[in-house]
């Protein structure tokens, strides 16, 4: 979605000065870019927001990132109280334990994968995802044809992800509907004993994190060494 | 059923439920696949403001029981491909729940 992080200033009269330049798209603006621009400049125009304080949110949009999931999914590995407190009231120990301001967020829950459960989220209604902790959610996150087929083929879906579960493995989707967001903590990989938090969370991705895959192992670790030659 | 706080919970986990068929107009959190469908509630979440109302500007109060309803995929899907185990989860609002008595069949 390019509409909600436009910045078109320029007025209404289709004059194109140099600004408008570099964020032109060839196609036209779609009604609903339109009408986001439209809203967006009257609520500045009015003196309701400030073009900074538009900026600065879409800054702070924009510095969120799936590393504070991966932290917090490395931790939930290395440390069994905290993976505790984290799936009681993951929305108090995100904030309190990592810093994270969650004061505006939504409910936050985290789900555990083990052997034999493996999660998937979705929103079907929209695209309700965990930015706080997981960023801008991807766009495929937000297409119709992972909303619809997410809930109503799940092992398809999985398998394009390249995820392909055992029969006995439950998939349970999670379709987050109303006031909460999941987080998924996905399977710690074998053959990690021993390892720091740090060195866990480059296994753990953002697609791993929303259950469409699960986590790196060791052998596609992109920290690890290069093996030696000859 | 359980008070708490101002809110009366009138399921809890391990019931049985069927999900409202209703159609109505405006903004619902319902999605259309479960309606008509017996789950089992799985967790109370809380009590939270309707967002039916809270759509139309509206206050959402009194807020509403929430919780996490499960459906064995099988049910829901008549054609899914997979095994009996899948389940596919939503977070329904009180409202759109009625119970469902013990013996009673899935409509599968």
């Amino acid at each position: 979605m390019h509409g909600e992080h436009d910045h078109h200033d320029h007025g209404h009269d289709h004059d194109h000065d140099a600004h408008d330049a570099i964020e032109a798209d060839a196609r036209p603006p779609t009604e609903f870019e339109m009408l986001e621009q439209a809203i967006r400049e009257l609520l500045i125009e009015k003196g309701i927001v400030t073009a900074a304080e538009i900026q600065r949110q879409i800054d702070d949009m924009d510095s969120r990132t799936p590393m504070h999931g991966q932290k917090i999914v490395a931790r939930a590995w290395s440390d069994p109280a905290f993976k505790g407190r984290l799936l009681a009231n993951a929305k108090r120990v995100i904030h309190d334990e990592f810093g994270i301001d969650l004061e505006r967020s939504p409910e936050v829950m985290a789900v555990e994968n083990s052997a034999g459960l493996h999660h998937m989220i979705v929103c079907t209604l929209c695209s309700c995802y965990p930015r706080l902790v997981l960023g801008i959610p991807p766009a495929w996150y937000k297409k119709k044809a992972y909303r619809s087929r997410a809930v109503k083929e799940p092992r398809q879906v999985l398998a394009e992800f390249g995820t392909v579960l055992p029969d006995d493995t439950e998939i349970r989707v999670l379709d987050s509907t109303a006031d909460l967001r999941y987080i998924v903590i996905p399977r710690r990989p074998q053959g990690t004993e021993g390892w720091s938090e740090e060195r866990l969370a480059a296994l753990v991705t953002r697609d791993a994190m929303i259950g469409v895959t699960e986590a790196r192992t060791p052998a596609t670790d992109p920290h690890r060494e290069a093996p030696a030659v000859g | 059923m359980t008070v708490r706080g101002n809110v009366a919970f009138r399921f809890k986990p391990g019931d049985r439920v069927r999900v409202d068929t209703r159609i109505p107009t405006g903004h619902c959190r319902t999605p259309f696949y479960l309606r008509g469908k017996v789950g089992t509630v799985v967790l109370v979440h809380g009590a939270f403001r309707n967002p039916e109302d809270l759509a139309y500007y509206r206050p959402g109060l009194p807020e509403l029981p929430l919780y996490m309803v499960r459906f064995p995929q099988a049910h829901v899907w008549l054609d899914y491909v997979g095994p009996s185990g899948d389940t596919v989860a939503a977070d329904l609002y009180e409202h759109w729940l009625t119970p469902v008595a013990a013996g009673v069949r899935d409509a599968r």
